[in-house]
């Protein structure tokens, strides 16, 4: 919108409250008070000095965590095998988004980008776990099912990610180098690629933080790591072991997180 | 042209280079896989291929009849309250720590005045809070929670409303530095204060990412609900558990299109909030 040629009454009209944001606020609002009502959750539980003292209880059971240093080293491995199944998963799904992508960005007509956006949505649809479970059927019980269903899950968000980015950059540069008689590979891979490469680069790595935390639930269908780790010894309610693990998913968290800032710093010099 | 010169035209002077980054990634990627148990004939040995096979061959058709579509309409609804409950509570938990963590509000960043280490310690106090927070899966916050507050779906809102508070508030701060930040510290130099800055200076250029970002994990708290089927939560979830074990395949992809219809739901929400806001 030019702001130039907007005359002085357009420019009150623009400047007067909105009021479909009113309606709006208003709608959200009554969404959420409609949906503790209709949960109808009862919170004076949390404040009861009976059910304080249970979850304390609870808690207090997780202290001293285990940290001989057989389980310590048997924790580390699990966590390196999260590490595996994530970076595999995330690299897996970045190849078959990027795949889905070209498609889903309109790149071969209107109706491929229909059908490849359906399919985004599909994968991205199904909850982790669901493919999770899908997995271990077709690849067997193991980390390599958390990879591929990781890699469904993220490939649907990705490509959606990657094809917006794609369609949000300008195509003069692949337009010259086509009207210069190049190929419509070449053309993409020097015209179109450079230019939307850190974007899909800062989507990746985010999605590969995402996927760490994701990895380590997946193990509770079986999935390797440490969420099969901690299902079983949560499951035989060894309290002490699964404070150990804990430690080693804040720990693992901790690290990606703090690596990702400073690769963001890095970008954003 | 001598022979010379003619070799090192031919000569790629990034080959060295690349010739690097494939050996590291080739190093990288090898233990990795191995650990990861790589292993892609898996898919393809007969046993396992027979398995999907049936069980897919079980998805088809769904089940539409009227007594399951009653039973997944309430699930539904459930699921959607559990995660717009969710998300409501994990706002009040992010929005102020994000606003406490944010470096590009801090008054004290800009001139060296007072209060600069004590700046710096809050924020990374905030960091560490939302990173804890986050860390620990929403199972097992829910498994906590379930002690206090009982089987039902309190302890899903609860767990929930705790991880997605982590995340959120956590992006939340990143978005409000990414996005162009001198217009509030135009403000805060002249002396505006904090809230003023971030209401004037930062979410006019930020609204339309923050919406879409909470829209969105609006969505993925619907598809936790998954998770929350544990601890007795009710919605979509259980109603899947319990089709999955009784391996009735056209239960489940009623189910997941259900789900798909959620995703398509969430991003219209979500592409109306960002016109709305630009």
């Amino acid at each position: 919108m030019n702001t130039g040629e907007l005359s002085a009454s357009e420019r009150a009209t623009a400047a007067a409250p909105c009021i479909t944001c009113v309606w709006v606020s208003l709608a959200l609002l009554a969404a959420v008070v409609a949906s503790f009502v209709g949960l109808g959750i009862d919170y004076s539980g949390l404040f009861s000095a009976d059910s304080l003292r249970s979850m304390g209880r609870f808690v207090a059971e997780f202290f001293p965590p285990d940290l001989s240093a057989a389980f310590v080293k048997k924790t580390a491995w699990a966590a390196l095998q999260t590490l595996a199944v994530s970076a595999l998963g995330t690299l897996l799904a970045v190849l078959l988004g990027a795949a889905l992508a070209l498609p889903a960005a309109g790149r071969f007509g209107s109706a491929a980008r229909h059908a490849t956006r359906l399919l985004l949505n599909l994968l991205r649809g199904v909850p982790e776990l669901v493919w999770a479970a899908l997995m271990v059927l077709a690849a067997g019980l193991g980390p390599f099912a958390g990879a591929l269903a990781l890699a469904l899950h993220t490939s649907g968000v990705l490509g959606r990610l990657f094809s917006e980015a794609l369609e949000n950059t300008p195509r003069d540069a692949e337009r010259a180098l086509l009207d210069a008689g190049s190929g419509a590979a070449a053309a993409f891979a020097y015209g179109a690629l450079p230019m939307v490469l850190p974007q899909w680069m800062s989507y990746t790595l985010y999605r590969w933080e995402n996927n760490i935390r994701a990895a380590a639930v997946l193990g509770v269908v079986g999935a390797g790591g440490l969420g099969q780790l901690l299902s079983f010894h949560m499951g035989l309610f060894h309290m002490g072991k699964t404070a150990t693990i804990l430690g080693a998913m804040l720990l693992l968290v901790a690290l990606v997180d703090s690596l990702s800032y400073v690769w963001r710093r890095w970008l954003t010099r | 042209m001598n022979a010379a010169v003619a070799r090192a035209i031919e000569r790629d002077p990034q080959a060295l280079p690349r010739a690097t980054a494939l050996l590291v990634a080739v190093v990288v990627l090898w233990p990795m896989l191995v650990l990861a148990e790589f292993k892609p004939w898996a898919l393809f040995e007969a046993g396992n291929l027979r398995v999907m096979r049936d069980f897919l061959v079980g998805f088809l058709p769904p089940v539409t009849s009227a007594e399951f579509l009653g039973l997944l309409l309430k699930a539904t609804l459930q699921t959607l309250a559990m995660a717009t409950a969710g998300i409501a509570l994990a706002l009040l938990l992010a929005v102020p720590l994000a606003f406490v963590m944010t470096e590009s509000l801090s008054v004290s960043r800009i001139g060296p005045g007072r209060g600069r280490v004590l700046g710096r310690a809050l924020r990374a106090a905030a960091r560490w809070l939302l990173l804890a927070l986050r860390a620990v899966p929403e199972l097992v916050w829910a498994l906590v929670l379930v002690r206090a507050l009982g089987l039902g779906p309190g302890a899903g809102v609860l767990a929930i409303a705790i991880t997605y508070g982590g995340m959120l508030g956590k992006v939340y701060a990143e978005i409000l530095e990414s996005s162009d930040t001198r217009p509030a510290r135009a403000l805060l130099e002249a002396g505006s204060g904090r809230v003023a800055a971030l209401l004037y200076g930062l979410l006019p250029g930020a609204a339309q990412e923050l919406a879409s970002y909470t829209v969105y994990r609006w969505e993925c708290a619907v598809r936790a609900s998954v998770v929350m089927g544990f601890v007795g939560a009710g919605g979509l979830g259980q109603l899947m558990d319990q089709s999955m074990k009784m391996l009735n395949g056209g239960e489940a992809s009623t189910i997941l299109l259900m789900f798909l219809l959620l995703v398509l739901l969430a991003d219209f929400l979500s592409a109306s909030l960002r016109r709305l806001l630009a």
